[in-house]
């Protein structure tokens, strides 16, 4: 090795060690975040924040089924006497007698801070002998007779005016005291976890624990035909980690085994298979080391491309093997490396394209593959050469490019039947325009279809609705943004009351704000003015002024004291409400304000929700609707790349190739690989997204390689024709591997590139200029 | 002499009757009521209050298990019971109860509803009972056999004159009491 050459190497060997020691640093996450907006919009931003953080995101359903209906009850309340004591768990229900206490006794304490009702002509002679006599009137209902007990410290009824805003809403059924599903099968339980939805390890230790918890529970209860069944976002992301994890390393190890089998075919050589993945283990640490650099955090999916990744940039190192054998390194950098860098280049062109998708995991994957693909290529040029020596000796591959030149020759036939084959797929998918795209974000989702069927079938027997519609308002600190959650609520109240919608929640219910507080203590009167006011107010009924000292006692308190803070909600389910609806975000706070809408009209019920709060910087959002949206965003934003990729990778060959036939040449055998495997994707019933269109350009990125040997490469030898034969086929396999994945983006890509790949192989020497022929 | 025999006759033809009259004829003779309207008068002596709270209005009862409450006054309210599922309606709230979540509440529904639908299984579940009277003029008395419902209400007494029930009295276990008058419209 010249002088040189050791130089070039150890700056190789020592870019690498670095590489390493980033990768070793390297933060890897296999969560949702993936999916979730680089740059969202106000309302995308509340979206972001549910599915992380939301109440929503925190929620595990949970069906005990098997033993009988008496069983099922018991294990019910063991259950939750177990979790509802763990720090893991904010609340544990099932419907037990005596769980809502604590919260009724909150209300009750701080009645007069917390009800809507208090003002002070609620304490003038006429509004107290107005409200007791209501009190008094409601004794006589069955609903009343729960409130005896309190008339004579709650004689104007705040208790009742805090319940009638809670969401009355349908309670699941129930079966020996516990919830159960309406057919009685199963007993159920909410649980929220004090860990957000978007902490994976904390859901998926979450959920350990109550399975291990039912196991000590039935176990001690000696039955053993009960079991669990469990669903919830948080098991979803679990289960889609674990889904992505399995993949990355199954697919990595198929793709890496099959690529080593055909090199070692290829090479017959140990030393040039070690020589030859050189290129390629560069390239796969290059990009996660770009990625991990530029994005901070690398997703499983990107890592999982990397069976991909290997297919191309084991290409480069093939050709130099092959090529340079009999014609010698020189040679070989003046005759092929053009060619090649031109290929190169059209990758990068193809995968650079994706790097500006505000789509995370698309520009990640965009990052990867380029900083790979051009590190291998580098590396194969550069460093290979220097590591390889002079002596090169790969197994004697003429026979098999004389088949394949005897197969080009025949393949040069088929030209008309590929245009006509070509025009039939055009009007086939010209009439099934329609039914090509689907267009919803949930197809990039690896939830299985039966996961989605038991989350749904749990759900309905809890009646837990999906929490579509929500008010969001915004503030600089806590206090404002629960002021604009009272204004926000006081315009939600009066479409409540006008039947527009049928409830909402807001976190400023059970916390009010600081000024609203100290509002509803200023109305109240004194113990000496209130006193005389009840004797006057209370002369013609039934109840004498004199039993109601709690109360006069009670109001007397409460002008003394505090307001009402977060810690005086601990210990109770509303505090868990607060905590999930009124969220801290670097630089402010936002209050969530869930709406509850009849199940008709809900379109007109939003809009009217929108009037009435326009202005007031309170966003009205439909969450299913900012998904279905994010997802037309990401869709169009990925046509838009994709043709500008396109348009670059033409630009780039249109300067090189410099004359219109040539150009031509190369792009028809791409644009026609495209679009047979659109069609056949299309055929097998494939439904095609957003990850199919990036495939779609890579086939260009890629296959483009290919093509290119037959323009610049003039009479095609044998040794270069089987080179581009391996390569291809590596590339295929690479690709081809992400077939397998049950991950939906690497699936699409696998299944439009491989395919892809070796059309366009096959339509470029079909179409190959005839003087190239021999 | 003749009129000892005839009264003889009349007690020999009477004793059976008298004898049979018990929880399970009365029973038998609720379980034939099919159903019907009929106004009621509520009264409420609480404790708290110097004066009863009365309330007025219709109760409907459809066998075995559906019941209307509708209070007009004081103020306009409607409770229906649906087997297990209760619904309050009032000043346009309305309410939901699953009373199979509430054992306590539930034991007391059963009280009027076995009764109404003279099912002494469902009354036996939680109550003692003790007949007196006739069956022209019956008296029912209900005592909690379970501890949680006799910290509820101490004592029912419902009396009433063949199937129709004319009155039910609750006395709670804190003394208070309630006495609901019904007075039926016309037999469906």
């Amino acid at each position: 090795m010249t002088r040189s050459g050791r130089r070039v190497v150890l700056i190789w060997l020592l870019a690498m060690l670095a590489g390493a020691a980033v990768v070793w640093n390297s933060r890897f996450t296999a969560d949702m975040s993936f999916f979730l907006p680089a740059r969202p919009s106000a309302e995308q931003q509340v979206l972001v924040d549910q599915l992380k953080d939301g109440a929503v995101a925190r929620l595990l359903m949970v069906a005990i089924v098997g033993g009988d209906g008496g069983q099922r009850a018991a294990l019910s309340r063991d259950l939750r006497g177990r979790l509802a004591r763990m720090p893991e768990f904010a609340a544990v229900q099932n419907g037990e007698a005596g769980s809502l206490d604590a919260d009724r006794d909150f209300l009750f304490r701080h009645r007069y801070l917390l009800s809507p009702a208090v003002a002070a002509e609620r304490f003038t002679v006429d509004g107290l002998r107005t409200t007791i006599a209501d009190s008094i009137d409601r004794l006589a209902s069955p609903a009343g007779m729960m409130l005896k007990t309190l008339l004579p410290r709650d004689p104007t009824g705040e208790l009742f005016a805090q319940l009638g805003q809670l969401n009355p809403g349908a309670q699941p059924a129930s079966q020996a005291g516990v919830w159960a599903s309406a057919d009685g099968e199963r007993a159920l339980l909410l649980i929220q976890t004090r860990a957000p939805g978007a902490d994976t390890d904390g859901q998926e230790a979450a959920i350990r624990t109550i399975h291990e918890q039912f196991a000590a529970v039935t176990s001690a209860a000696g039955i053993t035909d009960a079991h669990l069944q469990l669903s919830g976002p948080g098991l979803f992301a679990v289960k889609s980690r674990a889904t992505i994890k399995g993949d990355v390393t199954r697919l990595s190890a198929i793709g890496t085994l099959a690529i080593v089998a055909v090199l070692f075919f290829v090479y017959r050589s140990l030393r040039l298979l070690t020589l030859g993945l050189l290129p390629v283990l560069s390239g796969a640490l290059a990009g996660i080391v770009a990625v991990s650099l530029a994005y901070g955090t690398v997703f499983g999916i990107t890592v999982g491309f990397g069976s991909a990744l290997i297919g191309e940039a084991v290409d480069y190192s093939i050709y130099y093997f092959v090529q340079s054998g009999r014609s010698g390194v020189a040679a070989w950098q003046a005759r092929f490396w053009p060619t090649i860098r031109l290929g190169v280049l059209t990758s990068v062109c193809g995968f650079g394209a994706l790097i500006f998708s505000g789509f995370p995991g698309l520009a990640q994957l965009g990052l990867y593959a380029l900083s790979g693909v051009a590190t291998a290529a580098i590396v194969t040029r550069f460093v290979l050469p220097h590591l390889a020596g002079e002596r090169i000796v790969v197994r004697d591959l003429v026979p098999l490019g004389g088949a394949l030149q005897r197969a080009m020759r025949s393949l040069s036939r088929l030209r008309w039947p590929a245009l006509v084959l070509a025009l039939a797929a055009t009007a086939y998918l010209a009439g099934e325009h329609d039914r090509l795209w689907s267009s919803n974000l949930s197809v990039l989702s690896t939830t299985s279809r039966d996961d989605a069927a038991a989350d749904q079938a749990l759900r309905a027997d809890l009646g837990t609705s999906d929490s579509r519609f929500m008010v969001v308002v915004n503030g600089a600190d806590r206090e404002t943004t629960l002021q604009a959650a009272e204004r926000a609520g006081r315009a939600l109240a009066d479409l409540q009351t006008a039947g527009t919608i049928a409830g909402y929640d807001s976190p400023a219910r059970f916390l009010p704000s600081r000024a609203l507080q100290a509002a509803r203590r200023a109305s109240l009167p004194a113990a000496d003015e209130l006193r005389p006011r009840l004797q006057a107010a209370l002369a013609d009924s039934p109840l004498a002024a004199s039993k109601l000292e709690g109360f006069i006692a009670d109001v007397a308190a409460t002008r003394q004291a505090p307001d009402v803070d977060r810690p005086d909600l601990d210990g109770t389910g509303l505090g868990l409400a607060v905590d999930a609806l009124l969220l801290q975000r670097p630089g402010g706070w936002s209050a969530v304000l869930p709406l509850r809408l009849a199940d008709d009209g809900q379109a007109t019920a939003i809009s009217a929700v929108r009037q009435a709060l326009a202005g007031s910087g309170a966003l009205t959002i439909d969450l299913k609707g900012e998904l279905d949206t994010l997802y037309n965003d990401y869709l169009y934003e990925a046509v838009l790349l994709a043709l500008a990729g396109f348009a670059a990778i033409v630009a780039l060959l249109a300067a090189t190739l410099r004359s219109p036939r040539r150009l031509a040449a190369v792009l028809l055998p791409l644009a026609l690989a495209v679009l047979f495997v659109v069609a056949g994707l299309h055929l097998s019933g494939e439904h095609l997204h957003l990850l199919h269109l990036v495939g779609m350009l890579l086939i260009v990125a890629v296959g483009s390689n290919y093509a290119l040997f037959f323009d610049r490469a003039g009479k095609l030898d044998n040794d270069t024709l089987a080179s581009m034969g391996v390569a291809n086929l590596t590339t295929a396999i690479g690709f081809g591997t992400l077939g397998l994945s049950q991950v939906p983006m690497l699936h699409a890509i696998g299944v439009t590139v491989g395919p892809g790949a070796v059309l366009a192989l096959l339509l470029a020497a079909i179409f190959v200029p005839r003087e190239t022929v021999a | 002499m003749k009129r000892l025999f005839a009264g003889l006759l009349l007690l020999g033809l009477a004793l059976p009757v008298f004898a049979a009259f018990d929880v399970t004829q009365l029973m038998n003779d609720l379980a034939r009521h099919k159903g019907g309207t009929a106004k009621f008068v509520e009264k409420k002596y609480i404790a708290l209050l110097d004066r009863p709270v009365v309330s007025t209005g219709e109760l409907t009862y459809s066998a075995p298990d559906r019941l209307e409450k509708r209070t007009l006054t004081p103020k306009p309210e409607t409770l229906r019971l649906d087997k297990d599922l209760l619904s309050i309606e009032r000043e346009k709230q309305k309410l939901s109860i699953n009373l199979a979540n509430q054992p306590e509440a539930l034991a007391f529904v059963d009280s009027l509803r076995g009764t109404l639908n003279g099912n002494r299984t469902a009354l036996e579940k939680n109550y003692l009972l003790h007949l007196s009277g006739n069956p022209e003029k019956w008296v029912l008395t209900l005592l909690p056999s379970e501890q949680k419902i006799a910290a509820l209400v101490q004592r029912i007494t419902v009396s009433g004159s063949r199937d129709q029930i004319r009155s039910i009295e609750y006395l709670q276990a804190d003394g208070d009491r309630s006495l609901l008058l019904i007075e039926p419209l016309a037999d469906k």
